[in-house]
């Protein structure tokens, strides 16, 4: 299982590269391997506005939805269309070509509240 | 074996689909005689509002459609074929009786605008089987109309909420356990309630203090279901049902698993002040691969002004449909709910007398006690205490030889059962859930039992094998994940082969 | 010998067996957990039980009394053949439960995705589901989703469409939600009011929904009303409840409509006094996700071969749980398949020809009925095969003296269109022969001079 040195990490399990005035999004290796082969990425409009912790969209397998809530407060500029004809990069490669969106970060503060790849292992460990 | 386009799979058969067969000029259909002149559509209607043909409808004769359906029906496993031991769907012998009852002209030919003079005998019946209903769950009320029981559930939320406008009240929530079938949930969400969940304590039931800590003048209704999807009696039901109504809620229960409590119990003596009931559940009507079913909604008189209209009235020996009732809901469905359903239960009903019913409930719990304690030795128990008419167990024990719930039910079907219910209630990971009913023999749970203590060892001495489940099928281990990122809803002539792009 | 036991197989001999292999000594035991207090200390109060013969006797003296029909408005009276009861008493389609394990349930999945393939082809549409309990429910769960897409809280309705479907879509309603504007008829000629439409059509509407054939009968041009409310960004809805016009109607999918929902009943469906019936329900690719009801989709199995699942199942109540699109689970599962099985008999050339005899007959009574004194036809517009009749005197009276004569002559539209009160619907369909529509003329005519 991987957790890139790299970048940071929310308890509900989704990764955010910092980018300076923006951030990259998307779901941790551990939390894909929750939910097995994913069927649907459900992605919301780009130019809306959501606070951290706020549900985003989803993603959905062929049993199981889960939510995915936003690590941090901004306004989504991009995200990866891609994932419609390809929902199964973000098994395979979850912090590469499976990356679900970009956010135009509100505060950049608010990255200090997100974990270190170390810390977030400690979580996972304690999940499995 | 494949010679040529000839396949040797013994009865087995292949079956294309009514579009890949048949042909030009092929009928399966007869019609009256023409007796009156025949008009060309476009003699009276306007040629741009009509169609030249049924694109892509098959063309068959009587005999291909025939062979088709049987062939269809042979790929399938119903009560009759075998054992069927869903949890909480019931799934106890359809009385053939009540198939034949069913099909008599004088109920299947009637239209349901007939003057009420000519459906005296028809109003009678929904009256009487109201009544039994009512009496069986110790309410007031019943209406018929709700065609599922998710459709009771909607019709109970929405009369809820009228009785609370009518006390000038709005509450915005509902209060539904862990334990919940998913209709519950959606249901709240559809009558725009937001669902607050409660937690199962650790004997798998929901506890007093749990919902007098949550309960508020916000919460509309509590829903539970009793006993409850563990198959677990709710001991505190009649204390919580005083919490909720101290701070003006209302009890809500979802009646599929009545089949434990007939004669037994009467959930209105429990505080409950709705329930819905099952009638292709509890009430012997067939379930019909998905329908149709009938969720009559049974409610104490505080509640029978919100019921939906039309409602059955008696006058002296008549019986009248009514529409005065200016606090009704309305309509839920149109005319008077699935009739041909509701008749097959009045005549089970009849069948049985109180004492089969309550003598079904009896056995029913029978079973299922039989079935927990000759199986917990194999098969990990969350729940070690007596059940009603289902019992939950898991694959905890299996899952150091990596077998899952899933390979056990998969495995089940080889030996030549329907698995149970797998992996709901959702409090409990990866579980089985069975429900015997009463109609099962003890020769038949025996055989289920051996069944499950042979694939348990098989779990521990050959989990590779195992783990191929099915084996003995028309098809294998479908490609599920396939049919949800790429879905075919359709056929669209194409040749499926190369339609569909293999998975990996 | 208690003849409900023939559904019990237990013994006594068998119960104490169990009784033992538990732990228990009693039956009484079983139930132990639950407080005293609570349990029943006498019998239900019901009648019976009653034995097979007995039974049957008593269920024969309940049955309706029938007569010669010309009464329609959402439930028709149309030949079912021999095969299709033959075909669903087969207790491997009507003993089985939901298709959860496709294994050993191809036969029903198969038969699902042969009914959604048909309901497509028949509606002109790209996807449809395994079933809604009815016409109307059908009608209001699309006028749901049609909310949930737009997000926009006014759904212009026709008059027109069946007032039963009307009330049921107005309980499904959250007020605070969503806004209902009726559409009037026009008096003249039986369609709904495109004028009035237009003046109530704005961008806050989420749908406008039109039935076709309505339930005058009358055939609706549904060009214009798809034209408009695309203008706007909103959804065209169009519902019917009677199927088989549209073995020579253009469908609604052929004017661009976004959702259909309509009743089965007719396709070999029994009238059995309004239930069950078959909704039918079908949209477009694009609105896949927000679609309530079952889906079967085609996929392949280990070794290859081509089989049916149930799928994208997160959009339903077991799965999205609060989320889901809708909270139906059971459907009418059984009638689908009843509606497959007519329509692969009559097939292409078949519905086509049962449409064209459904019209004829309508348009023979009409023809009739245009020479009597003291009726005459409301609408001008083309009708399918029901149609309203004005007639002099009392429609109640008028009905009563049909029936005495054993006819049912009509349905009296009074209570549902107040404004209608000397006004029948009549129904004609392939059932009714030549000499009943000419005696239903004679009487009706006596019954008014």
């Amino acid at each position: 299982m991987e957790f890139p040195e790299n970048l940071l990490y929310s308890e509900e399990h989704e990764w955010v590269r910092d980018e300076g005035e923006q951030v990259t999004i998307g779901i941790t290796d551990f939390a894909q391997s929750q939910l097995k082969d994913i069927v649907y990425v459900d992605l919301p409009e780009i130019g809306s506005e959501y606070k951290k912790g706020e549900s985003i969209g989803v993603v959905e397998s062929v049993k199981t939805v889960a939510d995915i809530f936003s690590p941090v407060t901004g306004k989504v500029i991009e995200k990866n269309l891609k994932l419609k004809d390809h929902p199964e990069w973000v098994n395979t490669d979850p912090y590469g070509k499976g990356w679900l969106l970009r956010m135009e970060l509100k505060d950049r503060d608010e990255l200090k509240e997100l974990l270190s790849s170390g810390a977030y292992q400690g979580i996972v460990s304690k999940e499995s | 074996m494949i010679i040529g386009k000839i396949k040797d799979n013994g009865l087995i058969q292949d079956e294309p689909l009514i579009f890949e067969q048949g042909g030009e000029g092929r009928r399966g259909y007869s019609l009256p005689q023409w007796d009156v002149e025949e008009v060309e559509a476009q003699q009276t209607i306007p040629p741009h509002l009509l169609k030249e043909e049924l694109e892509g409808f098959p063309q068959m004769s009587e005999v291909d459609v025939v062979r088709h359906f049987t062939r269809l029906s042979q790929w399938n496993f119903g009560v009759d074929s075998g054992f069927y031991p869903l949890g909480s769907c019931t799934m106890k012998y359809n009385p053939k009786l009540n198939e034949e009852i069913a099909r008599m002209k004088g109920f299947t030919s009637i239209h349901p605008y007939q003057p009420e003079e000519s459906v005296q005998g028809i109003l009678k019946l929904m009256y009487e089987l109201q009544s039994f209903l009512a009496e069986i769950t110790g309410m007031d009320q019943v209406t018929l109309q709700p065609a599922a029981g998710a459709h009771g559930e909607l019709t109970g939320l929405m009369m809820i909420r009228a009785a609370l406008k009518a006390r000038g009240q709005k509450r915005r929530k509902v209060l539904v356990p862990d334990t919940a079938h998913g209709t519950n949930c959606s249901t709240s969400t559809v009558t725009s309630f937001q669902m607050i969940e409660i937690k199962s304590n650790e004997k798998g039931i929901i506890s007093p203090d749990q919902v007098a800590r949550l309960m508020d003048e916000d919460i509309a209704a509590i829903m539970v279901t009793n006993p409850n999807t563990l198959g677990l009696f709710e001991e505190h039901l009649a204390e919580i049902a005083q919490i909720v109504h101290q701070k003006g809620g209302f009890v809500y229960c979802d009646g599929a698993n009545l089949n434990a409590l007939m004669g037994i119990v009467k959930l209105g003596s429990l505080g409950v002040d709705m329930v819905h009931l099952n009638l292709h559940k509890t009430f012997s009507t067939p379930h019909g691969g998905g329908g149709p079913g009938s969720g009559p909604l049974a409610v104490k008189k505080e509640l029978a002004p919100f019921l939906p209209i039309p409602i059955i009235v008696k006058e002296g020996e008549t019986y009248r449909f009514s529409e005065n009732h200016p606090l009704s809901i309305g309509k839920i469905k149109a005319f008077y709910g699935n009739f041909g359903v509701t008749l097959k239960a009045y005549a089970y009903i009849l069948s049985m007398g109180a004492e089969g019913l309550k003598r079904a409930s009896e056995m029913a719990v029978l079973n299922a006690n039989y079935l927990m304690n000759r199986l917990k030795q194999y098969y990990y128990l969350p729940y070690d205490r007596p059940c009603m008419h289902e019992c939950v167990f898991t694959d905890r024990y299996q899952e150091k030889h990596h077998v899952t719930t899933l390979d056990i039910a998969k495995r089940l079907i080889d030996y030549g059962f329907h698995p149970p219910t797998i992996y709901f209630p959702l409090v409990v990971k990866g579980a089985l859930m069975m429900e015997p009913t009463e109609t099962e023999s003890k020769e038949g749970l025996n055989r289920f039992i051996e069944t499950m203590i042979h694939i348990a060892k098989e779990a521990q001495e050959n989990p590779d094998f195992l783990r191929q489940a099915p084996q003995r099928v028309k098809v294998r281990r479908l490609d599920e994940v396939l049919a949800a990122r790429k879905p075919k809803l359709r056929w669209t002539g194409k040749n499926p082969n190369n339609q569909i792009p293999s998975s990996q | 010998m208690k003849s409900y036991l023939r559904y019990l197989p237990h013994t006594e001999e068998d119960i104490q067996e169990m009784l033992k292999a538990i732990g228990l000594g009693s039956i009484e035991d079983l139930f132990k957990n639950i407080p005293q207090d609570h349990r029943l200390s006498k019998p239900l109060d019901l009648p019976g039980p009653l034995s097979e013969p007995d039974l049957l006797a008593h269920m024969e003296g309940l049955q309706g009394s029938l007569g010669s029909s010309f009464l329609g408005g959402g439930a028709y009276h149309h030949f079912i053949p021999a095969v299709i009861q033959h075909l669903t008493s087969r207790s491997e389609f009507y003993t089985a439960y939901t298709p959860y394990q496709p294994e050993i349930s191809q036969g029903t999945l198969q038969a699902i995705f042969e009914y959604q393939t048909l309901m497509c082809q028949l509606t002109g549409m790209e996807v449809s589901n395994a079933s809604m309990y009815d016409g109307a429910t059908s009608l209001a769960e699309a006028i749901l989703m049609a909310h949930r897409i737009t997000g926009r809280k006014k759904v212009l309705l026709s008059q027109t469409i069946h007032p039963e479907y009307r009330k049921v879509v107005e309980t499904y309603i959250d007020p605070e939600e969503q806004e209902i504007v009726l559409i009037p008829y026009l008096k003249t000629d039986g369609r709904t009011d495109e004028s009035a439409l237009i003046q109530s059509l704005d961008h806050q509407v989420s749908a406008i929904v039109v039935q076709n054939p309505n339930f005058f009968g009358v055939v609706e041009d549904l060009q214009p009303f798809s034209e408009k409310i695309h203008q706007v960004g909103g959804m065209f809805i169009v519902g019917f409840s009677e199927a088989i016009a549209y073995g020579i109607l253009r469908p609604p999918g052929a004017f661009g409509a976004d959702i259909v929902a309509g009743e089965g009943q007719s396709f070999g469906i029994p009238l059995s006094f309004g239930g069950p019936y078959l909704g039918i329900f079908t949209t477009r690719e694009k609105f896949i996700r927000n679609m309530p009801g079952r889906l079967v989709g085609e996929t392949v199995d280990l070794e290859g071969k081509r089989g049916f699942v149930l799928t994208l199942a997160t959009r339903e109540q077991h799965i999205r749980r609060e989320k889901a699109t809708s909270n139906i689970c059971t459907n009418e599962g059984l009638c689908a398949l009843m509606a497959t099985i007519y329509l692969s008999l009559l097939g292409k050339k078949g519905l086509k020809e049962l449409a064209l005899m459904n019209l004829s007959k309508a348009e023979y009574a009409k023809k009739i009925i245009s020479r009597m004194n003291g009726c005459n036809i409301t609408f001008s517009a083309p009708t399918f095969n029901e149609f309203v009749l004005e007639i002099d005197g009392d429609p109640g009276k008028i009905l009563e003296r049909l029936k005495t004569e054993g006819i049912l002559g009509g349905l009296a539209l009074s209570k549902f269109y107040p404004e209608m009160k000397q006004h029948l619907l009549i129904t004609v369909t392939e059932m009714n022969t030549r000499q009943e529509i000419e005696r239903w003329a004679d009487v009706l005519a006596k019954s008014i001079g």
